[in-house]
């Protein structure tokens, strides 16, 4: 086997691989983030644990109603964001008006119940989560070995990331979603319904965060607290690349998934807190974000 | 005089009468209270109340939402522990040392963080938690899961000991008094009247020439401080520190507590960390209930109740002469 600086070649792409995974969660989340922050002014705190929840629907979905992955991949965000619309419909619209801060407390609050639930339904202990036949095996690619359900994964969500770049910088409907965020009255002026245009980039911000729950079910165990360990280092992810720039989200989520994955070749201790010094590191040299446009 | 349709204000030497009332009462209760309740929960209550109103400087008065709190309140628990258990200092010293440290990350996190503003300071201060909490999983002198235990709680400057229960409760009193007097008097200094003015408009304090970088670092030191003191205290009545306390959980009840006593109000952090302290104590044990109930709370108080128990209160014992 070769190697580069004494580190076996399989190892180092293997956990960069492994990297690019997060890196795609990280993408996802803080790219739904974003989105849902430049409408409603709010951060979405509940996003980790829609992201949970998107696991969760397809575990269940799989044991209880006998649905597959793939038809989970397509259920899991319909359900969970309509749970979400419903909750910015009932709850969120209350607090436009008021410190952008309450929206957060609010959604915290909301995981706190929604964590809680699962919690007392079903435990700590993470629930396996079987890869698709169709996905399982691996390809030797010479220098790695390549898991076929991980390079799904990884494509599966530069696909979405990237189509959601496309469709909110490309088209009529995203330009109508770059004017809400900039002039909301303006826009209604038009004609335009803003609120319905809320509720809807709600619920997609939100099935995105479903989406990669599904994606990650098969990749970890499906377990109640998974959103949360996750979301907090997507607000790190968030404030290192600023909610300015859709494709700046995407970039910086895969970014620090590639630098997490090659901080565990090197010096594993520091994996788990390596994102938030490389937050610390871009709040000293440029503290509005790599591509932020001030605070 | 208690029907509402008056509203001649009360002569001020009645309101004076009734103020002095109301303070020996508070007193009188705090005093005499362990004789009726179980005193390890009233000296956690109150280690919690210390904790929420260092949290409340910055909220109420500074407008910065700090959801990283824990890890000033975990991290001076852990260095007490560890000074009184490792080193054998007396408690005064390991209270000195840990809040010490909690002073020094408030320095070095508040810098940071006052970089930015509003949301993304909420985002990195809890990021900056999160850091820490890896932190105290990794370093060995804070033994993993199992925390700090046993710890032992010492004698007071030498005399008093602190392993009997009634003197450590009213050293815990005392330090709690202490603590709130010391952040009522900063929040009703000029230093205070300044935060205030940056909270409500920032842009006009600017333009008055007050450096506000350096006001809201201040501030957030002085929290950061005040919460490890709070953080040491609980060390040696628990005689424990662990994970528990650096957990982003822990960064939100103390949110939680001021939010239901009471944004911007002397005794709401108080009132707010009793009450979810006799929830925690009434819950423990049966499953995931506290967290939901917490978040229950919690999305009541933002959509409905967003003054909090006191802030409710206060008009109408102001208006009664109780409180000023």
């Amino acid at each position: 086997m070769t190697s580069i600086f004494d580190i076996p070649t399989g190892v180092l792409f293997g956990q960069l691989l492994l990297g690019l995974i997060n890196g795609a969660f990280y993408a996802m989340l803080s790219l739904g983030l974003a989105l849902i922050f430049g409408l409603l002014n709010i951060i979405n705190f509940t996003h980790g644990a829609q992201y949970m929840m998107g696991a969760f629907v397809a575990w269940l979905g799989l044991n209880y109603l006998g649905l597959g992955y793939w038809a989970s991949l397509v259920t899991a965000p319909v359900v969970v964001a309509l749970f979400g619309m419903a909750i910015e419909r009932t709850l969120l619209r209350r607090l436009y008006k008021l410190d952008h801060l309450y929206g957060m407390l609010l959604t915290f609050g909301l995981t706190l119940i929604i964590e809680g639930v699962f919690r007392q339904l079903y435990g700590i202990s993470g629930m396996p989560y079987a890869v698709p036949k169709e996905l399982a095996g691996g390809w030797n690619l010479g220098f790695m070995y390549l898991p076929i359900y991980r390079g799904w994964v990884v494509v599966a969500s530069m696909v979405l990331c990237l189509g959601t770049w496309f469709v909110i910088e490309k088209t009529k409907l995203g330009m109508y979603l770059r004017a809400g965020t900039e002039n909301p009255i303006l826009v209604r002026a038009f004609g335009v319904d803003v609120p319905r245009m809320i509720t809807l980039t709600y619920g997609f911000g939100v099935a995105l965060a479903a989406i990669a729950g599904v994606l990650a079910a098969p990749v970890f165990s499906v377990n109640p607290m998974m959103g949360s360990n996750l979301i907090i280092v997507v607000f790190a992810v968030v404030v290192i690349g600023g909610m300015g720039s859709i494709l700046g989200s995407i970039v910086t989520g895969y970014l620090l998934g590639l630098v997490e994955g090659l901080t565990k070749v090197i010096y594993p201790e520091a994996a788990s807190t390596v994102v938030f010094v490389a937050m610390i590191v871009v709040l000293l040299t440029r503290p509005a974000g790599l591509f932020g446009k001030g605070a | 005089m208690t029907s509402s349709s008056t509203v001649l204000p009360l002569p001020p030497e009645v309101c004076v009468r009734r103020q002095r009332w109301f303070a020996l009462i508070m007193a009188a209760v705090a005093l005499v209270a362990p004789f009726a309740v179980y005193p390890v929960f009233l000296m956690k209550g109150l280690c919690f109340a210390l904790f929420a109103s260092s949290f409340n400087l910055l909220l109420g008065f500074a407008g910065l939402l700090s959801f990283g709190h824990a890890m000033f309140f975990g991290w001076s628990s852990y260095v007490t522990a560890h000074a009184l258990k490792v080193w054998g200092l007396p408690p005064e010293l390991g209270i000195l040392v840990g809040t010490a440290v909690a002073a020094a990350m408030g320095l070095a996190t508040g810098w940071l963080a006052i970089r930015r503003q509003g949301i993304y300071f909420a985002m990195i201060t809890l990021a900056l938690a999160q850091f820490f909490f890896f932190l105290a999983v990794q370093v060995p002198f804070t033994r993993g899961e199992d925390g700090i235990q046993a710890v032992p709680r010492g004698h007071l400057f030498g005399v008093v000991d602190l392993g009997a229960t009634m003197p450590m409760y009213y050293f815990v009193l005392a330090v709690f008094a202490a603590g709130l007097f010391g952040l009522h008097r900063i929040v009703h200094s000029p230093f205070g009247q300044v935060l205030r003015a940056i909270r409500d408009n920032e842009p006009r304090a600017v333009s008055l020439g007050y450096s506000i970088e350096r006001y809201k670092l201040t501030a957030f030191v002085l929290s950061a401080t005040v919460a490890g003191l709070a953080g040491s205290l609980k060390s040696i009545v628990f005689q424990l520190a662990s994970l528990t306390d650096v957990d982003w959980h822990t960064s939100g009840e103390v949110v939680l507590m001021t939010l239901l006593g009471g944004v911007g109000t002397l005794f709401g952090p108080t009132v707010g960390a009793f009450v979810v302290v006799t929830v925690q104590n009434y819950f423990a044990g049966i499953g995931s209930w506290v967290t939901i109930i917490q978040g229950v709370i919690f999305v009541i108080c933002v959509l409905a109740f967003r003054e909090g128990i006191v802030g409710t209160a206060s008009p109408f014992m102001k208006k009664r002469g109780i409180i000023v």
